[in-house]
């Protein structure tokens, strides 16, 4: 662990040294835990690949370039990359106006800010015409313990509703760094979260393949189906495990594109299992749960669901284990559900 | 002023062709019928305020702007990107007169299914940017102002913003960033009309000291009297000869400039006309001066 570099702590068991202490940190760089096999700023370095064979790639972000990784670019293409100060309408509109006149824009901030702050931006500026902005954003859901102001668990819903637009929330380093690349290529406006400083392989990069728009089946089972996104799918496949070993076949079902939604892939799987459960790192109003709960209804099935994500309602500051935990979105907090709404089905 | 700020030109050096002058002045006239049948065609629109630009709009486009009307989109093209979406009136004026929109065309202003829309669309032609919601065209044109530079096609941009749009604060994020990057190919064009939605500018939330504020950010600041071509043409000169800043000129404009009833009417955002008006008003602008 380098300089600079802190302890988050294993999520969701609170067995960490950090949980034991119970204290937010303050000004945290990473998202990943010690033990595990983890990469350094994957978006960073999947943007500077991308960047070395297109001279249209340009790097912004308003204050938070060290706090995105998009440090990485800067330091590779200084020429390429604006800082824009704590101003995200601003950055958003500048990235939009590099767009409009041939560049590739990727805007960095957190996603409260990105979506909070620069809604009509991002609406107007950008998803309106089509620009080809990528706005990437750190800090989804309980990644930090800084409170309602730096938590997004409202970033999915605001963007889900914003025609025009791609959303992704990808699981891990491997999953970030095919992201970039499929993003990059794709023409059109994108909002994608990330996780950011050393980040956890959770996918191995020889095995697994993103493809923008498509939901990945990572385990088939016939009893109940999670479905998720994000950072909550490493959590689904470990609440699978343990649930298999009580006699429950899990399939988990990831959905990095939260639009557009794989329902093809959500409704066969529903089909099947008749009976899901939705894991989201984000409030239970609006996200994945909603979108994947109105693709189902939609298609006529009758299909037992229920969410694991943040209640309608704000997160105080706190270690982020102790906040996910309290806050529903630990591995217990699945098992327990997938187990709920299997007894519920009808 | 503070001495870190460029020279503020003052008065009317280099003065412009009689020629030049009075070809503009025709030209807006031209502007000035087409928003006034536009208007008429349609039973209403915003003709206190495309009256008032028409000036400002013509010197951009019979003046300064280099664009090749046959070939719009060319990535060397100089943008004019217009924040105020609802001044589409006199934007769709000026683009007919340079033949971007057929003359014919006109007449479809406002109507269901016209490209002609109420509040401009990036989807017409020649529309750089989608208006409206005020405090966007500064961001956008400060990020076309990099690409510029960034892609050495060294276009300028122009952004046209209203008095009351300074109360966004987004225009102010962009005003700061634009100095920062030493943006010159960069000018901003304020229409002071003193006119907002629910009343004056000066009091619904006043935005003076206007052009202490723009010096304030590092632009180069000139203040015109929006409605004269001479003026205008000769501030737009003096901007080109600015470095390392980008540039401002603050144009006080008349609402319903060109048509003498209009100009004296009690203001408003949205200026009523009535339906027997429109043939007085067009004769009136035919016979004021050109």
């Amino acid at each position: 662990m380098g300089p600079g570099i802190e302890r988050i702590g294993e999520i969701g068991t609170m067995s960490s040294t950090e949980a034991e202490r119970g204290f937010t940190k303050a000004m945290s760089f990473s998202d990943a835990v010690d033990e595990a096999e983890t990469v350094e700023k994957p978006f960073g370095q999947a943007l500077v690949e991308v960047a070395q064979s297109r001279a249209d790639i340009v790097g912004l972000t308003a204050d938070l370039a060290k706090y995105t990784d998009i440090d990485v670019f800067a330091r590779n293409f200084p020429d390429r990359f604006f800082q824009l100060g704590m101003a995200e309408q601003n950055l958003v509109g500048v990235a939009a106006g590099l767009a409009r006149v041939g560049f590739t824009p990727f805007a960095t901030t957190y996603c409260v800010f990105a979506t909070r702050r620069a809604y009509d931006f991002i609406a107007i500026d950008l998803a309106v015409g089509r620009a080809n902005v990528k706005v990437i954003a750190g800090l989804p859901g309980l990644t930090t313990g800084y409170g309602a102001t730096h938590q997004g668990i409202d970033d999915l819903a605001l963007m889900r509703t914003v025609p025009n637009l791609v959303v992704v929330d990808p699981c891990d380093a491997t999953e970030i760094n095919q992201a970039v690349h499929a993003i990059a290529a794709y023409q059109g406006p994108v909002y994608m979260r990330i996780l950011r400083g050393r980040v956890k392989r959770v996918f191995d990069p020889q095995g697994y393949t993103f493809e923008l728009g498509k939901a990945n089946l990572l385990r088939s089972g016939k009893d109940v189906a999670l479905i998720s996104t994000g950072l909550m799918t490493e959590r689904a496949l470990q609440a699978a495990d343990l649930l298999q070993t009580g006699g429950i076949e899990v399939a988990v079902l990831h959905v990095p594109t939260l639009k557009p939604l794989d329902e093809e892939a959500i409704v066969h799987l529903a089909r099947e299992t008749r009976t899901v459960l939705t894991l989201e790192n984000h409030s239970i109003v609006g996200g994945l749960g909603s979108a994947v709960a109105e693709a189902i209804c939609m298609a006529g099935l009758t299909v037992t669901i229920s969410k694991v994500g943040i209640r309608d309602h704000f997160v105080e500051c706190g270690s982020v284990p102790h906040l996910n935990e309290k806050y529903g979105l630990s591995v217990p907090h699945i098992v327990r559900g997938a187990k709920d709404v299997l007894s519920r089905r009808s | 002023m503070d001495g870190t700020n460029p020279v503020i030109a003052s008065g009317v050096q280099n003065r412009p062709s009689l020629e030049l002058i009075s070809r503009l002045r025709l030209k807006a006239k031209h502007v000035r019928r087409n928003v006034l049948l536009m208007a008429k065609n349609k039973g209403d629109g915003y003709v206190g305020q495309g009256l008032g630009a028409a000036d400002i709009l013509t010197a951009m486009y019979f003046y300064e702007l280099h664009l090749d009307p046959a070939c719009l989109a060319s990535p060397e093209r100089d943008r004019f990107l217009l924040s105020t979406g609802h001044y589409s009136i006199v934007l769709f004026a000026a683009l007919a007169e340079l033949g971007v929109i057929p003359r014919d065309e006109l007449s479809s202003y406002g109507a269901d299914g016209s490209r002609l829309e109420m509040s401009a669309c990036e989807t017409t032609p020649g529309v750089e940017i989608t208006g409206g919601s005020l405090g966007h065209g500064l961001s956008q044109a400060v990020g076309m102002a990099l690409g510029s530079r960034l892609s050495r096609r060294n276009f300028r941009v122009f952004n046209f913003l209203s008095d009351g749009e300074l109360q966004e604060g987004a225009t102010w994020e962009a005003a700061m960033a634009a100095a920062n990057f030493k943006l010159d190919n960069l000018i901003a064009l304020v229409d002071m009309n003193n006119m907002q939605a629910d009343g004056k500018v000066s009091e619904v939330m006043k935005v003076e000291p206007v052009a202490e504020k723009w010096k304030a950010f590092g632009w180069h600041v000139q203040a015109v009297d929006g409605n004269s071509m001479e003026e205008l043409v000769h501030a737009l000169h003096t901007a080109r000869l600015v470095l390392d800043h980008p540039k401002v000129v603050v144009c006080t404009t008349l609402m319903g400039k060109g048509v003498r009833f209009l100009e004296t009417r009690p203001k408003a955002h949205f200026v009523r006309v009535e339906a027997h008006e429109w043939d007085l008003a067009l004769s009136e602008l035919e016979k004021s001066a050109p």
